[in-house]
């Protein structure tokens, strides 16, 4: 079977510093046969920071990303908040013809209105994870994770006839094997940039946050973003918290990939005695 | 009946242009506010910066820290029964008062944000090692978080390095005619 390719945003958090959310998300695409091709020269969304301050920065930043998608390429996208900005530039792009036309005149190419922006989540509806695997429900070998979506499955409400991908790691996660923990603070924001500007109030998050999943027996956390995934490992307060893994990292793992070696000391909180405990990583 | 002075509704029309957002549907329920996971850290909740902007109350609302707290996770307003975006008032809110130079609630969130702004404009990505370099700078304050700083770089969480894009021109095109317009701009 061919390799479906996908036009690939990695986005500033992922390029630059979730490195094992990168190297693992594009292990576990190549192992479900799905080519991710880096979009040519991509700039920043424009983060938390352009539409808090400057919505014309915040409107350009993400068109110049659009414009650079080859024709008859789906845009596939793993950070949330990144998904968030280009998928509302495009709707409003597709929405404004005097947007179109400024659009066009910016960056030099015709509108698209047949651009496909999906976020890597999206990829579980179009491949069939068991197909990939012969024993997929002893794989994760009944580690207790605890799902952490932070703000990804709240929408604008322009945005809310988009796919919600609520239960999407619940299910994908016990399906191959792990112990699904509930446990009320799924989706809480982790306080994105108050983490640097008002570090008390991301602490208090989230340590709640943290200490919820603990309380009801996680073991570790996942996540879905990168950022979420460095907050939950700086800001919490406890002493011995449990690890987070990225969504991707354990996906790529129960799908037998064998290049760990270089993501997991990328952690601060070390998952490796958790995964040698559990069998899932040998020593 | 309650007499409201003259202009009273200029505010609320000028943010409801500027952002595109009918918040005079608010209902008042309180549904943001309960859900809004930051409340804590603001003086108005949600729901009452809201209210502030409809009676007019304009320095209050634009020297508030509500509007810098918000980070946008949209959490308000996927909860919210009448489908306003919050977030989207709170941006137009935040560009208010950075044009009108009032009194900053939150001094350090602008001038991260300054900071990740030039960044970009620099580099096209964000460079996260010079952004907090240049924000505690700013600062002075080299002390707090010293240990998670060091711990980031030992574990390659803040590349040394900007990564950056080929195409200046389009930088340019983006950023010189969309003038940031922040206090402190150093």
């Amino acid at each position: 079977m061919g390799k479906t390719s996908y036009s690939f945003f990695p986005g500033c958090s992922l390029k630059a510093s979730g490195h094992e959310n990168t190297q693992s998300l594009l292990k576990f695409c190549d192992m479900v046969d799905i080519e991710l091709q880096e979009l040519s020269d991509w700039n920043c969304c424009g983060s938390s920071s352009a539409h808090s301050v400057n919505h014309d920065v915040a409107r350009d930043l993400p068109l110049r990303n659009i414009s650079l998608v080859p024709r008859g390429q789906a845009l596939l996208i793993a950070c949330p908040s990144c998904l968030i900005r280009l998928k509302q530039s495009y709707l409003k792009l597709k929405s404004d013809g005097d947007l179109q036309k400024k659009y066009e005149q910016d960056w030099g190419v015709p509108f698209d209105p047949t651009l496909e922006i999906i976020h890597f989540f999206e990829l579980f509806k179009r491949i069939q994870l068991k197909a990939y695997i012969k024993d997929p429900t002893t794989r994760l070998k009944g580690i207790k994770v605890a799902p952490y979506y932070g703000c990804m499955l709240s929408m604008p409400p322009d945005l809310r006839r988009e796919p919600s991908h609520y239960g999407l790691m619940e299910e994908a996660l016990s399906s191959l094997g792990a112990d699904v923990i509930s446990y009320g603070y799924e989706t809480q924001c982790c306080g994105t940039y108050l983490s640097v500007a008002k570090p008390k109030l991301s602490e208090r998050v989230v340590t709640q946050i943290i200490s919820r999943a603990m309380d009801a027996g996680a073991e570790c956390l996942v996540t879905a973003c990168a950022m979420c995934h460095l907050n939950l490992e700086i800001r919490c307060a406890l002493k011995n918290p449990i690890p987070a893994f990225h969504f991707s990292e354990l996906l790529s793992m129960a799908l037998g990939a064998e290049n760990q070696k270089k993501w997991f000391p990328k952690h601060i909180v070390d998952p490796l005695p958790l995964l040698k405990q559990r069998g899932l990583l040998k020593s | 009946m309650i007499i409201l002075k003259k202009g009273h509704g200029q505010l609320a029309r000028e943010v409801q242009e500027r952002s595109g957002i009918n918040f005079n549907a608010c209902l008042h329920c309180r549904t943001c506010t309960n859900a809004c996971p930051f409340v804590a850290g603001m003086d108005y909740p949600p729901n009452a910066l809201l209210r502030l902007v409809q009676m007019g109350m304009e320095q209050e609302a634009l020297e508030s820290s509500t509007i810098w707290v918000c980070v946008g996770c949209n959490t308000c307003c996927s909860f919210c029964p009448m489908a306003i975006d919050i977030p989207a008032v709170m941006d137009s809110l935040r560009e208010k008062a950075l044009a009108a130079g009032v009194k900053i609630a939150e001094p350090d969130i602008v001038s991260f944000h300054d900071e990740v702004l030039k960044t970009i404009e620099k580099y096209g990505r964000t460079h996260k090692l010079e952004i907090m370099m240049r924000y505690k700078l700013k600062k002075r304050d080299f002390l707090s978080d010293m240990g998670v700083g060091l711990k980031m770089l030992k574990k390659r969480k803040l590349d040394l390095t900007p990564s950056r894009i080929k195409d200046q021109k389009a930088l340019k095109k983006i950023f010189k005619k969309n003038k940031t317009k922040l206090i402190g701009n150093s």
